[in-house]
């Protein structure tokens, strides 16, 4: 049984021509991670942003665990255990971070305020007392509000562009972060990103362009189709299997 | 005895009850309520008007004196002068704050004026809170009133806190710095309902190497009005920093006037302020927490004032 469905998700903007997205229907499962990409200003932010309750759907359905949440405002679908980690990351000016994370912590939740800073490469003792101010660097702001979403119990973990600013080796952490999340959690696990090396690690890629699901198929499907021009070596069918990555 | 409101209050402008053994000058309904003075803080009732005067000894070190001051009756209009004279290489806390409480339908006030002369090298903490409480319909008015003077190399942080409850306060700051003196002066300001609220801090960078930081940060929600004035003004080589933001909800006003002037050529001086609503950015991400919207609002507002 689907986790998440949404049926026929038309979202628009009051003066805008054409809707965001348009009849756009999906199931995800528990225990999965889907990678949602495509060009810029697809509708990649708004389907997610739309799950969350940030933005209003002018029709369709959404069901998370076949209950329908579609007139669900933000804290109530926070309520039925979606989470969503912002593409940018909001200064909570004041808030520290051991607060921000206090905060966020659900009381089910097995991952610690300390474990989630942990886990996205970041040092609690020298984080902790930290204000979310302008001293964080992008980088370092995207990481807690990655751990935000960590230290919550929840049955939907959407992140949207969480390598963006993100360096190399921090990269690698997260990946091997939502891999953990998935091995340990029964979370269905949506990333919006463009990073090939998350894709490797996810069970379906869906595209999404000018509104519409264009492409729903496993990675290894999706994957065997990009031109090499695009991601070189990397691909698992590159002349070396991409080993010389 | 002092009555569950006037407990209440002075426990939120002071620490008379945790820390006793401090010097201490209560001042309840225009009348001293209690005394205790230590061997290096002398406390001496003034002889020319309402008041007192507060001696810290040359080279005394970690000491705190505390002179709240709380006004419990209706129609009262309470006024105090107290000068605090603070010796030079000393190092003291001063909390000092007035909580009014009024059930009266009589307006009740309380206009406290502090001159605190800082001595060479000495340095001072001072705390000041201000709140109001009570359900009468007379109005809780409070009016301070801080000069201080900082002497060569002297140095005072001032934090004063306007919580809630006050209905009209009219607060004025004005502070002298001679040579290497420093002050740092942070205000908070929240006002509600029909409350009105004006603040005006004068910094004069008087001695060589002289420098100030004013930082001001209020809230004012539903109907109510503040006003800002910050001037500061260098008359030789100095530093000085104005920084005013405001949060601005429903159909509330806030208007800040930050003023500069140099008259010296190696005066640096800046000032900075802002009035805007809270970010509703702010706002969802902490709803996307599950916490209510009225309670997310509470919390960026706290943090704001923090």
């Amino acid at each position: 049984m689907s986790i998440l469905e949404v049926k026929n998700l038309t979202v628009n903007k009051p003066d805008a021509k054409e809707d965001i997205l348009n009849n756009v229907s999906l199931s995800f499962e528990k225990k999965k991670i889907y990678i949602i990409t495509g060009p810029n200003g697809g509708g990649k932010s708004t389907f997610a942003k739309s799950i969350m309750g940030m933005m209003p759907a002018a029709s369709g359905q959404i069901l998370v665990n076949g209950k329908d949440i579609t007139s669900l405002d933000i804290v109530g679908r926070s309520k039925a255990k979606i989470g969503y980690a912002f593409q940018t990351p909001v200064k909570l000016k004041g808030i520290s971070v051991k607060s921000l994370l206090d905060l966020a912590k659900t009381s089910n939740s097995h991952i610690t305020a300390r474990q989630a800073l942990r886990m996205v490469g970041l040092c609690p003792e020298d984080y902790f007392d930290r204000n979310l101010d302008d001293s964080f660097s992008g980088g370092e702001l995207k990481r807690i509000e990655i751990a935000s979403i960590l230290v919550r119990d929840l049955d939907i973990a959407i992140f949207d562009e969480p390598e963006a600013g993100i360096d190399l080796w921090s990269f690698q952490r997260l990946v091997e972060t939502f891999n953990n999340l998935r091995e340990a959690t029964d979370t269905c696990i949506i990333i919006i990103s463009h990073q090939e090396r998350i894709m490797r690690f996810a069970d379906e890629v869906i595209v999404i362009d000018k509104g519409h699901v264009t492409k729903q198929e496993s990675n290894d499907e999706f994957l065997s189709k990009i031109p090499d021009s695009t991601y070189c070596c990397r691909r698992k069918n590159a002349p070396d299997g991409g080993k010389s990555c | 005895m002092l009555s569950k409101n006037e407990q209440e209050l002075l426990n939120k402008i002071s620490n008379v009850f945790s820390n006793i053994n401090t010097p201490i000058s209560i001042r309840l309904n225009g009348a001293q309520y209690e005394r205790k003075v230590s061997d290096t803080i002398n406390i001496i009732t003034k002889k020319d008007k309402p008041g007192i005067d507060v001696f810290v000894k040359a080279n005394a070190k970690g000491q705190t004196v505390q002179v709240p001051a709380i006004v419990s009756e209706g129609g009262i209009k309470d006024i105090v002068y107290n000068t605090f004279d603070i010796g030079e290489n000393s190092e003291v806390e001063i909390i000092a704050g007035c909580g009014i409480c009024n059930e009266s339908s009589d307006n009740t006030e309380h206009d406290g004026t502090h001159e605190i002369i800082v001595r060479k090298n000495a340095k001072v903490k001072y705390i000041e809170k201000h709140i109001g409480i009570g359900h009468g319909h007379g109005k809780r008015i409070l009016s301070p009133s801080t000069v201080v003077e900082v002497m060569e190399g002297g140095f005072i942080e001032m934090d004063t806190t306007q919580i809630k409850g006050v209905d009209d306060a009219v607060r004025e700051t004005i502070v002298y710095l001679h040579d290497n003196a420093k002050a740092i002066i942070k205000e908070k300001i929240m006002s509600a309902e029909n409350q009105k609220a004006v603040s005006k801090v004068k910094v004069f960078l008087e001695g060589e190497n002289s420098s100030a930081q004013v930082i001001s940060k209020s809230v004012s929600r539903d109907n109510s009005h503040l006003s800002f004035f910050t001037e500061m003004t260098g008359k030789n080589k100095c530093k000085g920093h104005i920084q005013c933001d405001s949060i601005i909800m429903d159909n509330a006003r806030v208007e800040s006037t930050p003023k500069i002037s140099a008259m010296d050529s190696q005066a640096e001086l800046i000032h900075e302020a802002a009035i805007g609503r809270i970010e509703s950015d702010q706002l969802t991400k902490l709803m996307t927490l599950g916490i209510e919207q009225n309670d997310a609002e509470k919390i960026i507002i706290d943090s704001f004032l923090k």
